[in-house]
């Protein structure tokens, strides 16, 4: 059912048909400021009619305005060479399109695309809609629920991970590879794609926001559906861990009520989209102008909005950082850190333990940090340039290869190949931050329970931060480091109760370099001058 | 330069080759015909059932040995020539040592029931065990397992994730008699047979059957019933893994015979780990200790007296622990099968019967003596500290929550748990608030 439901989720790629009116493509190239009279004229016979597919449609569209390129640059050369009047030159040069690559679908293709959509999908929203989400959640709760009877009393459901295709790296995990990073380029570059699929949630965005649905409302819905989905599926597998069901209704909530229905309802009331609880640096455009702006547009809820920000980043992380540890957002509230415990729990053995890939981490994720402080210093300072860059194109490389390609297209894309927390362990500037707080002033630590461990590597191959565990636990040494979130599946699947997630005080929370583990009354007395 | 060599890499070899490098330069080399480097025994078990690969089992990465300049040698030491402090190993070559460290470890024990040599029947120690069960519990539809204890209930959770039935024939009349009471072992009982293990008590194997082509087809109890079967799993305790070094000028018994120091008869050549007997056992103590935790002891206390620092083998206080397919158990102090003269005990058992403890106290003088613990974690320190202070059963139940290490938010029971020893007791006891200032006065 749920192979059914999903088959037909990218089937509707297929099915929709579109339609540009004169009047559509009038308005098009008002809305995008397009004074090209070669697109104005090109678009009336080539774009303008009906279409059966969007990849044509866009096709056409983007050729057209890159061959307009060529157009007015050739008139601009042929009028600098007859010697034309400055203003002349630039009235031609206003009408060249500056476009990027990676941004040209979203600008250009999918406005247009998104207004044009007429015949099957457009007409039968509501009941795709049925048919793809409602039939998937359904097919997929099917597929889960039973385990609660036929997986057998409640405790650790590990068996066969290493055997199987999906979660030992075989074919279906490769295959899942492939679709999340197509999802997640399609999503970020070429949105204009999606428009089908689009469609199908519109009538729940013009429920809650009174908008139709963007790409991000689908992003958005669909993080919820699948969240909640593999949520549930968490819940069951650890029925008998308290820790880790309230854990994991903790980031259902947050997710859904904070990432996703707050703000859409804040739309409704023509208020800025704002996520209240993600914090800069993850949150990384929180500064940028155009958020200033947006803010200030919102009167005192905005200045609210504004002041909250720098409350949360400044006051409310390292404190509770201080208190809880930095499991308080990765693993209680964060949505990336949602995704990874939910959708992401199948793959977390997949994390490199490797002392090299603790060193790669570190490099990474601090560059990523500083990149993140030079990036929103040029945008508070509002420089052009800064450091020798332009400003601008520091933000633009920062949300195309931090913000798009790192937390998306690898974070979440990778997840069956490196493990759920590709992201957090490696690229996010808020877990670097509270990652330091975390290290050197805080209240947390995984207690080990004296001489207990039995080096079985359970606590180390289930780590989704790469954290080599047992090397702490067989030296009987508390684990006290910057990178974990404190999920607790180290704790739960530890077959001799080694290992306990705790906050309490600060003195001997790092264990002493004794390499003597406890037990062994000989050598302490003789020895340990 | 003075070479210790050591044969076996397992937790006690490897314990101390790593101290011995710690205190001093000398060449080290670790020798082992069973794998090319050091792995977790204990986890051999999450290898056949999916939860790990045999890579996740090794603690240490390749480049730690060449770092910490640990020579590895694989090979089989076939004899060993004292006099000349000679290695032979069976491919004909040779290592000369100045000190030798014998940690062999164990072998699965095999009382000469007819057929125990057949094709798939096998115990669980080593990795090759591991490949042969592997190897021969293909498409079968049932396994038996001999013997009650603690190898044996790993055998058959890893029997039954791959969907493959389990009779269990346990020759005493409670499951792990010689180390459980009664109660718990009725707990474990039910518990497995919650997880569907035909377990079947006061019940011996008579003999194995071969099915004419030198794989087992059925076994045969003592009291005549034949059970047919793909796999029996030999599972009966283990013995010290010795035999090449019988008849030798080696002392041994049923292990190699050792001092407190370690020491063989023979100057300069020691025994850690399973292999190892004690003339003189430590009080209380058996007289080979096959335990993850006193392998690790007695290698850090055999690297001392190498290294100059002459040590004897002192572990404290008794500890152990185990999972029984979900139930953990852990243990401090003694608590024996059988109560000890003078000795009271006091049990209590959650309504569900999955969560269980178990105290032992001197009658007279109240003194704390030890706990089983199932399905509750304790925390060590404390429970060593209480041990090492000679604490009594109502200091500890007064602050019982201070040794709570379940996860955050688990119910706890502590209160349940005083309220049933007042009513039993007539005391009055209220337990304490977990205070961390008493815990952290227990670690150092």
């Amino acid at each position: 059912m749920f192979l059914t439901a999903f088959t037909l989720f990218n089937a509707v790629s297929f099915l929709g048909t579109f339609e540009v009116t004169e009047v559509q493509f009038e308005k098009f190239l008002a809305d995008k400021w397009i004074k090209s009279e070669f697109i104005a004229e090109e678009g009336k016979n080539k774009i303008v009619g009906k279409w059966n597919s969007h990849f044509e449609l866009s096709a056409a569209l983007l050729t057209v305005i890159e061959a307009s390129h060529d157009y007015h640059r050739t008139i601009i050369k042929s009028l600098e060479e007859a010697g034309a009047s400055k203003e002349k030159i630039e009235n031609e040069w206003g009408k060249v399109l500056w476009i990027k690559d990676t941004k040209k679908h979203g600008q250009y293709a999918y406005p247009l695309i998104r207004n044009s959509a007429i015949g099957f999908v457009a007409e039968n929203k509501g009941t795709l809609f049925w048919l793809t989400f409602g039939l998937g959640i359904l097919g997929g709760l099917i597929f889960l629920l039973p385990a609660i009877q036929t997986d057998g009393p409640a405790g650790i459901k590990n068996d066969a991970i290493f055997q199987n295709q999906a979660t030992n790296k075989g074919w279906i995990a490769w295959l899942v590879f492939g679709y999340l990073v197509t999802f997640y380029i399609v999503l970020y570059f070429m949105p204009d794609f999606a428009v089908n699929q689009i469609l199908l949630v519109d009538n729940v965005s013009l429920y809650l926001s009174a908008n139709p649905a963007s790409e991000w409302f689908l992003y958005g819905f669909m993080y919820c559906v699948f969240m909640t989905v593999m949520g549930i599926r968490m819940l069951i597998k650890y029925r008998h861990n308290k820790y880790q069901i309230i854990r994991t209704i903790s980031v259902l909530f947050f997710q859904i009520a904070f990432a996703f229905l707050i703000p859409e309802i804040l739309v409704r009331f023509k208020l800025p989209w704002y996520d209240f609880k993600n914090a800069w640096p993850l949150d990384y455009d929180f500064f940028f102008d155009w958020n200033f702006k947006a803010l200030k547009d919102a009167g005192s809820i905005g200045l609210f909005m504004l002041v909250w920000g720098i409350v949360l980043t400044l006051v409310v992380v390292p404190v509770m950082v201080y208190f809880f540890g930095k499991r308080w957002y990765c693993s209680w509230v964060c949505g990336c850190g949602g995704l990874a415990e939910t959708v992401g729990d199948p793959y977390r053995q997949h994390s490199d333990k490797s002392m090299n890939a603790w060193k790669f981490e570190r490099i990474i994720i601090y560059t990523v940090f500083v990149f993140a402080i030079f990036m929103t210093i040029g945008a508070l300072t509002r420089s052009e340039y800064f450091l020798g860059m332009r400003a601008e194109d520091i933000r633009f490389w920062y949300g195309f290869a931090i913000g798009s390609i790192f937390s998306g297209v690898i974070g979440t894309g990778f997840y069956p190949i490196f493990g759920n927390r590709v992201w957090c362990r490696f690229g996010c500037p808020l877990a670097a931050y509270m990652g330091i707080v975390q290290r050197f002033k805080s209240k947390f630590r995984i207690t080990t329970n004296g001489g207990q461990c039995i080096s079985c590597g359970n606590c180390s191959t289930y780590c989704e931060q790469g954290i080599d565990v047992r090397a702490y636990a067989q030296k009987g040494q508390n684990i006290i480091r910057s990178s974990c979130v404190g999920c607790g599946i180290c704790s739960a699947v530890c077959p001799r109760g080694v290992l306990k997630l705790e906050n309490g005080p600060e003195e001997k929370r790092i264990s002493d370099d004794n390499p003597i583990v406890i037990g062994n009354d000989g050598v302490k007395l003789k020895d340990m001058r | 330069m003075t070479h210790i060599a050591i044969i076996g890499n397992g937790i006690s070899g490897v314990t101390a080759a790593r101290h011995i490098r710690k205190n001093s330069d000398y060449q080290i080399t670790l020798i082992s015909a069973e794998t090319d480097y050091f792995f977790s025994r204990t986890a051999l078990m999450y290898v056949y059932m999916g939860h790990m690969k045999f890579e996740h089992t090794q603690p240490y990465e390749p480049w730690f040995w060449k770092k910490n300049r640990i020579d590895l040698r694989k090979g089989y030491v076939e004899k060993i020539d004292y006099s000349d402090k000679n290695l032979k190993f069976s491919d004909g070559s040779c290592l000369k040592y100045d000190q030798l460290i014998l940690a062999t470890g164990s072998t699965p024990n095999k009382f000469g029931w007819k057929g125990q040599d057949l094709d798939g029947v096998g115990g669980l120690f080593s990795k090759q065990d591991l490949v042969r069960m592997e190897e021969f519990t293909q498409n079968i539809t049932r396994g038996v397992i001999v013997g009650g204890g603690l190898i044996g209930v790993e055998m058959a959770e890893m029997l039954l994730s791959r969907n493959i039935p389990v009779t269990f024939l346990v020759r005493e009349n409670q499951f792990w008699g010689n180390v459980l009471p009664k109660q718990e072992s009725d707990l474990i009982a039910r518990h497995m047979k919650e997880h569907h293990v035909d377990l079947r008590l006061s019940s011996e194997l008579n003999e194995i059957i071969d099915d004419g082509t030198g794989r087992v087809k059925a076994i045969k109890t003592k009291s005549g019933d034949i059970i047919e079967c793909g796999w029996v799993g030999l599972t009966a305790g283990v013995s010290p893994n010795i035999k090449f070094l019988k008849d030798t000028e080696l002392e041994t018994n049923r292990g190699i015979l050792v001092g407190k120091d370690l020491q063989t008869n023979i100057p300069g050549v020691y025994a850690i780990g399973d292999c190892a007997e004690f003339k003189n056992p430590v009080l209380g103590r058996r007289s080979i200790e096959q335990v993850w935790y006193t392998g690790r002891i007695m290698g850090e206390t055999v690297a001392q007296t190498i290294t100059g620092n002459l040590c004897e083998y002192t572990p404290g206080n008794w500890f152990n622990s185990a999972k029984f397919f979900d139930i953990e158990y852990q243990t401090y102090g003694w608590v024996l099968p059988k109560l000890s003269k003078g000795h009271k005990d006091f049990y209590w058992e959650h309504e569900k019967g999955k969560m269980c403890m178990h105290f032992v106290f001197e009658e007279k003088s109240r003194k704390f003596i030890g706990i089983n613990t199932f399905g509750i974690r304790l925390r060590h320190n404390v429970f060593d500290g209480w041990l090492n202070e000679l604490a009594s059963i109502e200091m500890v139940l007064e602050h019982l929550k201070d040794a709570n290490f379940d996860p955050e938010f688990y119910t706890q029971y502590e209160l349940e748990i005083v309220a049933k020893f007042n009513s039993e007791n007539g005391t009055t006891i209220q337990p304490k608030k977990k205070s961390w200032k008493r815990i952290l006065k227990f670690i150092s």
